[in-house]
């Protein structure tokens, strides 16, 4: 069977459930969970880069573009958060963020 | 099948292990070399798909700056690993069902005839001088142009963001600020009082004789 579209987008729904299913696992790793998430807009972007080939339309590519820049700039500053937050408590632990007695 | 077919099964069987391999990896420095792995795989079918330009930016941007911060911050970071794995596999049957039951939704409505993504045919092949680059910029240039300058305001916030959230004063430190020194006034340094006189008495200088 030829590889489609359909086969694109299929990939990239399995990929989003995978990160799905490791943000469930790693409920407690924050770094870990951060990854998940860069999973996930792999798995968007891929749908993105699909859907942009096979209608040949060039939009598609530059919201890749954005996602792209987007991520980047959310990764920097959620790893600077979980350095701030390894510097004051010693630890990355979701159990021991309480402090907010959520 | 042709040729393409084999490159993006291959391609899309290790991205899929790579991704499972990310969320269950015991290490968190083996799951971002895995995230590495998984980019490099994406930035290729992204090749197959003839999006040069982002490929490439995958590989740079990602590859290059977000997961080498990655790798940096959990090496930093010392982690009591036997602690977070605790419960790892606890929520398993809520996870799998969950993922199962998403991606198979998914496969049932774009792999069924109704979705007729196959009445969407591959474009035929560019010409030879087509550059991916050359239209994504004059895209971005003309009717993504707000877009775009917001994005980089977008990745200012970020830096300046990244940067106030870790700066602090290291209290060890000796450095002494020119202008600090610079700006120092008589009366931060001279305290004059008064007092009375005192004369020099003699049994108070003979002591100090003796010891000569």
């Amino acid at each position: 069977m030829s590889v489609g579209l359909s086969h694109y987008l299929i990939l990239g729904s399995i990929l989003f459930a995978i990160s799905v299913i490791g943000i469930f696992l790693n409920r407690k790793n924050v770094i870990v969970l951060l990854m998940a998430i860069e999973l996930m807009l792999l798995a968007v972007n891929m749908n993105f880069i699909a859907f942009s080939h096979y209608l040949n339309d060039i939009a598609g590519q530059v919201f890749v573009f954005f996602i792209l820049t987007v991520a980047a700039a959310e990764s920097a500053i959620g790893l600077a958060i979980l350095v701030l937050l390894f510097r004051n408590l010693k630890t990355i632990n979701v159990d021991d963020l309480d402090s907010l007695k959520g | 099948m042709i040729f393409q077919d084999y490159v993006f099964y291959a391609l899309a069987a290790i991205l899929l292990f790579a991704g499972l391999r990310v969320i269950t990896a015991r290490n968190p420095v083996h799951a971002a070399l895995f995230l590495v792995l998984a980019f490099f795989t994406a930035a290729g079918i992204w090749l197959l798909l003839e999006a040069e330009f982002l490929a490439i930016a995958l590989v740079l941007v990602y590859v290059g700056a977000v997961m080498v911060l990655f790798l940096f911050v959990v090496m930093m970071l010392d982690i009591n690993l036997d602690r977070l794995r605790e419960g790892f596999w606890n929520a398993l049957p809520v996870a799998l069902p969950v993922g199962l039951l998403m991606a198979a939704e998914m496969v049932m409505i774009l792999g069924s005839k109704h979705f007729s993504a196959d009445m969407l045919n591959a474009p035929a092949p560019r010409p030879v001088g087509y550059s991916n680059t050359a239209e994504i910029g004059r895209q971005l240039y003309t009717d993504y142009l707000l877009p775009f300058e917001l994005a980089s305001v977008v990745l200012l916030v970020a830096i300046v963001a990244a940067i106030a959230l870790t700066l602090r004063e290291r209290k060890d430190s000796k450095f002494i600020d020119p202008a600090e020194q610079v700006k120092v006034k008589r009366a931060d340094r001279l305290r004059i009082i008064s007092m009375p006189a005192e004369k020099e008495s003699v049994s108070a200088a003979e002591p100090a004789a003796e010891n000569k």
